[in-house]
């Protein structure tokens, strides 16, 4: 009786330091400061942030294959190399924020192996096929130009690895929406089909876009809590509405037609605002049921199936030279 | 076989400017050499860099946050360390 008396009272202890830490905790991130990976945090905090870092990261690796589908069928040689130039980005971005993530405990492999996996999610925009070249160019001006409005203010958030990790993606994120602009202007400003194709791509592409922003914020799960925290720092309705006011005059200056009849201009408010978005397709792009969902996840496993001799390979050669480099010093 | 986690690398750069080798990141790599390789791949796609070291991330020891108190308080205490501590007449000039 006594030994259970006492881990009762060691662990209400444990309970009043945790909820003394939390305070504390709360405290510097009210203060502004940045959390740094060996800083206490609490358990809660940390999964939340694995989460959103490791399907960020998973978006931009997956990112790189609707893209990728153009390489091969640029047509011109400069905007081949810009597109290449683009997607090695993608692939870097992935890269810096999987080593956000694993600043929190959780190594790459296994990060990885969930997504494989089926159980983590990444972005539902990277579902929907590339049909046609304008499609590259929608992607860059309107997918990124969301994705630089979600990641702009991510630069502040208060976990200090993911924060710079996002300074570095926006720097390098901006050339990717303006070569995106420069397609759509070459195709809006040519022939009639070219015009056609550019406002086909842009339909199409409308819609899931504003998805990108996620659900409406009367229906967020993560919302509040992540803006106490300071890792978000808009609702998903705000940033959403700032992306709409963007976008609106540079598809006036295309002479492309934004594909909702319902959106005006209100006056008073000085913003575009936009008919319902059709909450049901997200869920079920989501759930796995989206245009290319199988397709992407077959990929991505091929790829990481195709590269495993690489890494056995790797990591046999590095054994066998530090074995040598043993031998010789013994 | 299962293949072991692949080993993770602190990697500096020397800017143009020369500056210090500043950190800038991680990667995973099997050994050094790759890990140099990836390190111009993953940090230095826009010409960042004109030098790069790269360091096993099990190589670095780090002082210990929730000591940071203890750690720098000597120098909190030392005002006298700094230039403005101290008074020059205006008549003078700069110093």
């Amino acid at each position: 009786m006594y030994t259970q008396a006492l881990n009762t009272s060691e662990a209400e202890d444990r309970n009043l330091e945790d909820a003394a830490r939390a305070a504390q905790f709360q405290a510097r991130i009210d203060a502004e400061e940045r959390i740094e990976p060996n800083d206490w945090m609490p358990a809660a905090y940390r999964k939340t942030l694995v989460r959103q870092i490791s399907q960020h990261a998973h978006s931009e690796i997956v990112g790189m294959l609707p893209e990728g589908n153009w390489i091969t069928r640029a047509p011109t040689l400069r905007r081949k190399a810009a597109l290449l130039a683009k997607v090695q980005d993608e692939c870097g971005h992935g890269l810096y924020l999987y080593a956000a993530a694993e600043t929190l405990g959780s190594s790459r492999e296994e990060l990885v192996d969930q997504m494989l996996a089926g159980k983590a999610k990444y972005s539902s925009i990277f579902n929907y096929p590339t049909l046609t070249w304008a499609d590259i160019g929608v992607i860059g001006w309107l997918v990124d130009g969301a994705a630089i409005m979600n990641q702009i203010p991510l630069c502040r958030c208060s976990y200090g690895p993911y924060a710079r990790a996002m300074i570095r993606v926006c720097k390098e994120e901006s050339f990717h929406q303006r070569q995106g602009y420069e397609i759509m202007l070459t195709l809006s400003r040519g022939s009639e089909e070219q015009k056609a194709m550019a406002q086909d791509a842009l339909n199409r592409w409308w819609w899931p876009v504003l998805m990108m922003f996620g659900p409406p914020d009367r229906a967020s799960q993560h919302g509040d809590t992540s803006t106490r925290w300071k890792i978000k720092r808009f609702s998903n309705d705000e940033l959403r509405q700032k992306f709409v006011d963007a976008t609106v005059p540079q598809a006036q200056y295309l002479g492309l037609t934004i594909p909702d009849p319902g959106m005006r201009l209100n006056a008073t408010t000085g913003h575009w605002e936009y008919s319902a978005i059709d909450w049901e397709e997200f869920k079920q792009v989501l759930a796995g049921n989206g245009p290319c969902n199988r397709d992407r996840m077959a990929a991505r496993r091929k790829a990481h199936e195709e590269g495993a001799w690489v890494r056995e390979a790797a990591a046999a050669y590095a054994e066998k030279r530090r074995q040598r480099s043993a031998a010789r010093a013994a | 076989m299962a293949t072991p986690n692949t080993p993770l690398w602190e990697v500096f750069i020397r800017s143009r400017n020369g500056l210090a080798h500043k950190h800038v990141g991680s990667l995973h790599a099997p050994d050094a050499t790759l890990a140099l390789q990836a390190a111009r791949d993953v940090y230095t796609r826009r010409g960042e860099g004109l030098s790069i070291w790269v360091v096993p991330s099990s190589a670095i020891t780090a002082s210990d946050p929730s000591e940071k108190g203890m750690m720098f308080e000597p120098a909190e205490s030392k005002i006298y360390r700094h230039p403005t501590f101290y008074d020059v007449p205006e008549e003078v000039g700069h110093m």
